[in-house]
């Protein structure tokens, strides 16, 4: 497979940077794959797992709390709003997210706001027990 | 003429004073270091979404759907200033340079007839503008507690920011701080933050004809634009604190050098003196001598 350039980034800093072979956002109208010449596309991110595929086929997981996307043929830009590797993530890091997740979920006044906030919390905890495994 | 112990008592309280400088200027090399690699680290984040908005911004301008934190408000009557400065003192022109910026910014504007808010973010800033201002600050942010700035601290800013703006409370909002050059050298800069300034495409970046938008671009734009406002939020706090450290170290240097004349200086006053005094005993069993 051909690799291209690959770039995600949070405000405190750059995660990676470099050469990947297939990229898995979360999008918010649904996760897609991004593979070299994509078509352009911009897209806003939900809170969720995205994952890369680096050139030597070893598969990255990244925990990302919203953000955007930027897609061209040759480069890929993630802007995460805060982005913590899955390997990294603490106990206390998926307590403070379930916990915001439910506040959420609290917080909802619509029935679409309620939806995507139980969405939010039942992929957190879906993520911390295969982490568990 | 000041007693000899007068003058040793004030050569060693100018020495406590240099001790304390010289670390004050230690500990804020340190920190600057740490500043300024926060700094630098926020940098791309707000390059790529930059990059962004322009793309974004293009195909969105112009059509009656781009919303106000773009376009504004249609008028410039009530301009909300939101001046940054430091929480502690002991930093050169530093915090006085930019309160004083956005003074006469704000005078301008009350010149004109428009109406003016601030909200101040940091003491010092506050203390300042309070003198003059008092009646116009609708809004003080202590960040006093704060170590290191997180990005959360810029959001939280950045969000009333922009609830004030859909409550109406004003058109035009600036933000003022002090853009970190090199450790001699900050600039106070006032930054135009809502209506949102599309920064220029970079050069060399080809506009792809047709991207595709998902959801749609109104509405990413219309996520993006808030982020784009803690962002900017986010940096200019991340600036100033580099210039802040910057400020102090290069203040707390020219302190010390000056606590080291003042003590060379005392030193030969109090070494004269001590010898006078030598020479006039000398001269006082010498003439009693001679008068036997």
């Amino acid at each position: 497979m051909a690799a291209f350039t690959f770039e995600l980034v949070s405000p405190e800093k750059i995660l990676f940077s470099g050469d990947v072979e297939q990229v898995v956002v979360p999008g918010t109208e649904g996760d897609f794959a991004v593979l070299k010449d994509h078509a352009p596309v911009m897209s806003a991110l939900r809170p969720g797992v995205l994952s890369y595929t680096d050139t030597k086929g070893t598969i990255e997981t990244v925990f990302i709390r919203g953000g955007f996307v930027d897609a061209t043929a040759s480069l890929l830009t993630v802007l995460a709003d805060q982005a913590i590797r899955v390997a990294d993530m603490s106990e206390a890091a998926f307590t403070a997210e379930v916990e915001l997740a439910t506040t959420l979920l609290g917080a909802a006044s619509t029935d679409e706001g309620k939806r995507l906030a139980a969405e939010r919390l039942a992929q957190i905890e879906a993520l911390r027990s295969t982490l568990a495994h | 003429m000041p007693s000899l112990k007068d003058l040793r008592n004030r050569i060693t309280s100018v020495k406590a004073t240099q001790k304390i400088t010289k670390a004050m200027q230690m500990v804020a090399a340190a920190k600057l270091r740490r500043a300024q690699a926060a700094a630098e680290a926020a940098r791309p984040y707000a390059l790529r979404m930059n990059a962004m908005l322009a793309n974004i911004a293009e195909s969105v301008a112009g059509t009656p759907s781009a919303p106000a934190l773009l376009a504004g408000t249609g008028n410039d009557k009530t301009h909300l200033l939101v001046v940054c400065t430091a929480e502690r003192g002991l930093c050169g022109a530093f915090n006085s340079s930019i309160a004083r910026l956005a003074r006469d910014k704000a005078n301008a504007l009350i010149a004109e007839g428009k109406t003016v808010k601030i909200v101040c973010v940091g003491k010092k800033g506050n203390d300042i503008l309070k003198r003059l201002f008092s009646k116009y600050i609708i809004e003080f942010v202590d960040l006093r507690a704060v170590r290191y700035i997180g990005f959360e601290n810029a959001d939280q800013i950045g969000r009333s920011i922009i609830a004030r703006f859909e409550a109406g409370e004003f058109d035009v909002c600036t933000l003022f701080y002090s853009r970190f050059k090199s450790v001699i050298q900050q600039f106070p800069t006032a930054l135009q933050i809502v209506p949102a300034i599309i920064p220029e495409k970079p050069e060399g970046v080809v506009t792809t004809a047709a991207y595709e938008y998902e959801p749609d671009e109104v509405e990413i734009l219309s996520s993006l634009l808030p982020r784009n406002i803690s962002m900017q939020v986010f940096s200019a706090l991340l600036e100033n604190a580099a210039s802040e450290q910057g400020a102090r170290m290069s203040a707390m240097d020219s302190a010390t050098r000056n606590a080291g004349d003042m003590i060379k200086k005392q030193t030969i006053k109090y070494n004269r003196s001590r010898q006078a005094m030598i020479t006039k005993e000398l001269i006082e069993i010498i003439s009693g001598a001679e008068a036997l």
